[in-house]
């Protein structure tokens, strides 16, 4: 006799206490339910989000002292100058073309230089270098954003472009604040981003694509370059995507090093305002709360939200439209 | 040149093709240098600006408006009370949701929804969510006015709570949680696909619920995942200074919190506050600052890395 036939059912409920089948499937039922909530709280949250940005920017554009705001006035006007006192100007464009023009300098620093470390790492790299070099991709990506808002203001500004422009130039081109060192510090903290979800997107094409490569006499370069970037090319462009995204939401390096003159302008050298920029200026305390100042915060966050959403939205479009599937 | 080439794309003389590579594999260690260089800088630049400040007095004062007598005792520990609640807030409902759309979901409508919404979710921008938790969480949607507020217990007890929130250590995590709480469900929806579904069905073949069987066995074997993925999402609420600026942290704090009604400050917010300033002597405090935060984000992540190493057993 084996010992599990020995035992008898008063030694097994002596173990382990009988359920019946009925509370079993209750307490399933109960445990089921709870969860279904835990997954319904984000669903909440979005409702949230778009309820309270919908009231009060519709709050702002019927101010019933402010009869000149308008939602067109507000989405073309070029003037941003809530705060003059007797005559504000409540037109976005600036702080959008301040956004635009930080998350293009940060583009342009983090796109090129992601993609070609997330290429190395996932086809060239060796093994030894590859876990250092990943470890810190890791620390910058942990870098909480406010120190490289310090960075910006206390080392790229004064020590790089500040040196370079006087050597090069003669004069004094950059201010304090500019965005060309807010740009380049929210591109350091978008290029992890970038080489982590592109070596992703990468490592996902499979080896036989690079083997057929390689055995029609391509190098590792052309196998690469035209074959598993191409390959891999949603998974890319959702990343850069994602990135830019980031850049976009970015509060704390434009905060301290982009300043806070709202100004129409392409020229990096110059003091502009973010869109989320304006909001830590309303938040700090600049504006009375109920006031048209105050408001206005809401009405530009109501609009980065909908720019972060139709981006985040392309950039699945883009993952589902444009995936190639190799089995 | 007598190569034959096919109909389409160009002839490449292959050394050209040879040197082309070369040249890429020196592109590649440069942007790769770039990265490490680049942290060199961001550590020994803080080093330099704040290591002269970084003393005993300086963890144990609170803040003045004298940088030399300035210290960070009230950013460090409410940001300590306010990642730890926001830790036991978000953790469970994270888990939580992953559950539900891993184990229990159908492939329904409004699971694909709720899916799509938390991708969403994780692309908005925090100082947003800094927003909502203003209006929800501080003002409680204006539902309760300052006249008729509620409370339990004295200001000073350890279970203090009053409604609408104001702005408060519980605010904090709470807001906190709606920015971390896509990161959480993501990493632990990818650790528990991670798990063989061979291991499942083990367990529901000796009799089990799906609950036992998601309590027993699922969760255990994806609980190393989920808790690396639960360290980072917690690393990155600790950094956050432009969701707790909005919902109103106080700036000069002096005392640390003693409940989750207390006035708080976080150390982001409080090196945010001093490196907006001109003077030299808060830049340096500003970098001192910088500098506890990063050794409170080794430790986090130090204790990730460690959880990996140690935990993770193949399951396959």
């Amino acid at each position: 006799m084996t010992p599990v036939e020995q035992s008898t059912l008063a030694q097994v409920t002596q173990r382990g206490r009988i359920v019946t089948r009925a509370s079993r499937e209750g307490a399933e039922r109960v445990v089921r339910g709870a969860l279904f909530l835990c997954a319904l709280f984000s669903v909440l949250t979005t409702i949230a989000i778009i309820a309270v940005l919908a009231k009060e920017a519709l709050t702002f554009f019927t101010l019933p002292n402010h009869p000149e705001i308008s939602v067109w006035q507000f989405v073309f006007g070029t003037e941003w100058t809530p705060l003059l006192g007797a005559k504000p100007g409540f037109g976005v464009l600036p702080l959008i073309s301040g956004t635009f023009l930080v998350t293009g300098i940060a583009a342009c620093v983090a796109l090129p230089v992601g993609l070609i470390t997330a290429i190395y790492l996932s086809e060239f790299a060796p093994q030894w270098l590859r876990t250092p070099l990943k470890a810190v991709l890791e620390l910058l990506a942990g870098v909480p954003t406010v120190v490289y808002g310090f960075f910006a203001l206390t080392f790229i500004t004064p020590d790089i472009l500040q040196r370079v422009s006087r050597w090069v130039t003669g004069e004094e081109v950059f201010g304090t604040y500019n965005a060309l060192s807010a740009g380049i510090a929210v591109g350091i903290m978008i290029l992890p981003i970038v080489c982590s979800l592109g070596e992703d997107a990468l490592r996902a094409v499979p080896r036989a694509l690079r083997d057929g490569s390689a055995a029609l006499g391509g190098t590792k370069f052309d196998t690469s370059i035209r074959v598993v970037v191409p390959a891999a090319l949603s998974g890319i462009v959702a990343a850069f995507l994602l990135a830019i995204t980031r850049a976009v939401g970015e509060t704390m390096i434009v905060a301290l090093a982009a300043g806070s003159l709202p100004t129409l302008t392409a020229n990096p050298a110059a003091q502009v305002q973010t869109m989320t920029g304006y909001m830590v200026q309303i938040f700090l305390g600049d504006a009375p709360a109920g006031g048209v100042e105050y408001q206005s915060a809401y009405a530009v966050a109501a609009m980065l939200f909908l720019l972060t959403l139709s981006l985040a939205w392309i950039g699945g479009m883009v993952l589902r439209r444009f995936r190639e599937e190799y089995d | 040149m007598n190569q034959r080439v096919p109909s389409k794309g160009t002839p490449i003389a292959s050394w050209r093709r040879l040197a082309a590579n070369r040249m890429f594999l020196v592109a590649c260690l440069a942007a790769t240098l770039l990265a490490v260089l680049v942290l060199s800088a961001l550590l020994i630049s803080i080093l330099v600006d704040g290591w002269s400040s970084l003393h005993w007095d300086f963890l144990n004062s609170f803040a003045s408006r004298k940088p030399e007598k300035a210290g960070i005792k009230a950013a460090l520990f409410g940001s300590l009370w306010v990642v730890a609640t926001c830790t036991v807030l978000a953790v469970p409902m994270g888990i939580g949701t992953a559950l539900y759309l891993e184990e229990f979901a159908k492939k329904s409508r409004l699971t694909r929804f709720i899916q799509l919404n938390i991708t969403n979710l994780s692309g908005v921008p925090s100082i947003v969510y800094g927003i909502i938790g203003l209006t929800a969480f501080t003002r409680l949607f204006g539902m309760i006015g300052a006249n008729d507020a509620w409370s339990i217990g004295s200001e000073e007890s350890f279970f203090y709570l009053r409604l609408p929130f104001g702005p408060s250590v519980l605010t904090a995590a709470l807001t906190l949680m709606l920015v971390v709480l896509p990161v959480v469900i993501v990493a632990s929806q990818e650790a528990l696909r991670a798990v063989p579904k061979s291991l499942r069905e083990g367990s529901l073949a000796m009799g089990a619920t799906t609950w036992q069987t998601i309590w027993r066995t699922t969760l255990p074997a994806a609980s190393p995942t989920i808790l690396t993925g639960v360290i980072l999402a917690i690393s990155r609420a600790i950094g956050e200074a432009a969701p707790i600026l909005v919902i109103g942290g106080a700036l000069l704090i002096f005392q640390t919190p003693t409940n989750l009604m207390s006035d708080f400050t976080v150390l982001p917010l409080q090196i945010f506050n001093w490196a907006g300033r001109p003077q030299a002597g808060f830049h340096s405090i500003a970098a001192a600052a910088i500098l506890v935060q990063l050794v409170l984000l080794l430790i986090f992540n130090g204790t990730a890395v460690a959880i990996r190493l140690r935990l993770q057993k193949p399951l396959q």
